[in-house]
């Protein structure tokens, strides 16, 4: 019997992505987000990963590790990710993560050397493709560089069989299959389908499942010369215009109002047949 | 000889084969920050049968074009172009690299960063130089906080968002030179592209269309599409959907407008029962004009949009449609 497939999940904890606009305001005294109210939850696009990662270990027998790094982290966030089936966690926590304090070239060093130094032998590790705070899409392409291992970006589908992957990749006009050996590090994107959802049994079981909490100086990381872009100014973007309601007294009219008013407008000129 | 105030673009071609409009803009995006920076511009073009391209991007005025033609690079496939930039980028040391924020430049520009000891900020809504320093603006938080980054090394990869700069006028820049990418392709790769599959018919991509219709969940189920196709149709333009009509398999993933799907600039957008979540908000923001139909009056898309009628889409919408049908066949008699 063959040793079972190791998967590597990274996910890292966002503010409600879903929160209304007005929920996040600036701070740039301190140049940062302040999310005041907002929940924390896992990344949207990590969920996926996430859920690609059990969804494998379904199929083929699989022990998933999840990942992750960031400052005062939520345990009842992370809990819930290793309840829907992973097997262990292990957590980097470090004054020095703070939210918008770390660039990816940064955020990458730290998870490769966790992954170095926790994990014996990986042959899939998985990130979102963006995180729902940076929208940066550079951490998992840098991991895999500081890994060594190729990166298949933005995929949507992955099978494995005889220890290769077969992955479809996102095209803004369909998809493209890729194939590759393992190890191999894959950013997943929505279309791999959403996390389910743990039962309150399983996550009260998840309390008993082996989690790893480590500092940057346990794995002896020196985040001090690796930072390669700084942020230096934040803005709320101003998207609001002023709408004019058009109205009538049916639907109906309303509708034709509308048309006639765009015409009327000439905001349509480029549209006249 | 080694150009360390350049700026590098790194170009793509179309479906057709032709030079993309996004390189186009890169030019002109380039030609501004040049001015600023004193540098020179240059480019590279990577694929096969891509010689009439070259010669399209040499006309856009970078003065230098890199090319590279091998049937192995007919398909982007990161382990046989990055040796061939990163080459480039090591004997000609830009300061900057400019790609677009495509499906290539997405997966090209981290990699490219580290392979080169840069930095890279993706996804960039503006550049602005500021004496010698470099700031790069970009949307976080799913658009509602813009961002600006300034690099502590260099070269500084930067993908851009499609529909920001503008292709160069013809003859606005000398026509530069194009001259061959004089490093050896790399002859295998860890990974494969295998097949590539179009998902969508003939129709206008959703990134061209002059005018995008979307739906969203209150749609309430795929045949409602049809009646946003109709005006969609009226329009010339394309159908698109915010997330739940994705989510829940009414239309293809490849309709969604939004930080998770699309992000999309089109003359005349219309919010068809959609409430307004800022991450799709992120993907349409930018439309020249916005109108919304939605029947709660609360809807947070109103605030971002120019025009609105608050009634049921499905009364509404196709009288809009058919009126609109008419005054724009009868326009000339306006």
């Amino acid at each position: 019997m063959s040793e079972p497939l190791q998967i590597v999940v990274c996910v890292k904890q966002v503010p409600d992505p879903e929160s209304p606009p007005s929920s996040f305001t600036l701070d740039s005294s301190e140049m940062r987000v302040t999310c005041s109210g907002v929940p924390p939850v896992l990344s949207p696009f990590d969920e996926n990963a996430l859920e690609l990662a059990i969804a494998l270990k379904e199929l083929h027998g699989a022990e998933v590790t999840i990942v992750s790094a960031g400052r005062g982290l939520s345990k009842a966030v992370l809990l819930k990710a290793l309840a829907v089936g992973a097997d262990k966690m292990l957590v980097v926590d470090d004054e020095v993560l703070t939210r918008d304090k770390v660039d990816s070239r940064q955020t990458a060093l730290v998870l490769a050397s966790a992954i170095r130094d926790n994990v014996e032998k990986y042959d899939l590790v998985l990130t979102g493709i963006q995180a729902a705070d940076t929208n940066a899409g550079q951490v998992g392409h840098l991991l895999g560089c500081m890994l060594g291992i190729p990166v298949l970006s933005l995929v949507r589908k992955a099978e494995l069989s005889d220890g290769a992957i077969r992955v479809e990749r996102v095209l803004p006009d369909g998809y493209e299959v890729m194939e590759a050996g393992l190890p191999v590090l894959l950013t997943v994107s929505h279309e791999v389908g959403e996390l389910r959802y743990p039962s309150l049994v399983a996550i009260k079981g998840a309390k008993g499942l082996p989690q790893t909490t480590v500092s940057l100086a346990d794995l002896g990381v020196d985040l001090g010369s690796e930072k390669s872009v700084d942020l230096v100014s934040l803005e709320l973007p101003d998207r609001e215009r002023r709408c004019q309601m058009v109205e009538a007294d049916e639907p109906e009219l309303a509708g034709a109002a509308l048309a006639a008013k765009l015409v009327e407008d000439k905001k349509l000129t480029g549209f006249v047949h | 000889m080694a150009n360390e105030s350049g700026i590098l673009i790194l170009g793509e071609v179309d479906d057709s084969g032709k030079l993309a409009s996004s390189t186009r803009a890169l030019c002109g995006l380039a030609h501004g920050l040049a001015a600023s920076l004193g540098a020179e511009v240059s480019a590279a073009l990577l694929g096969s049968g891509v010689r009439n391209a070259a010669e399209e991007l040499a006309a856009c005025g970078p003065a230098r074009v890199f090319l590279a033609e091998d049937e192995k690079l007919s398909v982007y496939n990161p382990g046989i172009h990055l040796p061939l930039i990163k080459s480039l980028c090591k004997s000609e040391g830009p300061r900057v690299v400019l790609v677009a924020h495509s499906t290539m430049g997405q997966d090209l520009a981290p990699r490219l960063s580290y392979e080169i000891g840069g930095g890279v900020v993706t996804d960039c809504v503006g550049i602005s130089v500021d004496g010698s320093a470099l700031k790069c603006s970009k949307p976080i938080y799913g658009g509602n906080v813009i961002a600006g980054y300034s690099a502590t090394v260099a070269p500084l990869v930067i993908t851009v968002r499609s529909g920001v700069g503008d292709a160069p006028a013809p003859g606005a820049h000398p026509a530069g030179i194009v001259e061959a990418l004089g490093a050896e392709v790399p002859s295998a790769a860890s990974a494969q592209v295998t097949e590539r599959i179009k998902e969508t018919g003939e129709e206008i991509g959703l990134e061209e269309a002059p005018a995008v219709v979307s739906g969203g969940r209150g749609i309430g189920g795929p045949e409602g599409f049809s009646e946003l196709s109709k005006l969609a149709g009226v329009l010339g333009g394309a159908v698109g959907a915010s997330r739940p009509p994705v989510d829940s398999g009414w239309v293809p993933s490849t309709s969604q407008v939004g930080i998770t799907g699309k992000i999309i600039s089109p003359e005349l957008y219309v919010a068809v029962a959609i409430s307004g979540s800022s991450q799709h908000l992120s993907g349409m923001a930018d439309s020249r004009t916005v109108v919304a139909i939605n029947n709660d009056p609360d809807a947070y898309i109103f605030k971002v949009s120019d025009y609105g009628v608050v009634g049921d889409w499905r009364s509404v919408l196709p009288a809009f449609t058919e009126k609109l049908a008419g005054l724009l066949k009868g326009g000339e008699q306006q």
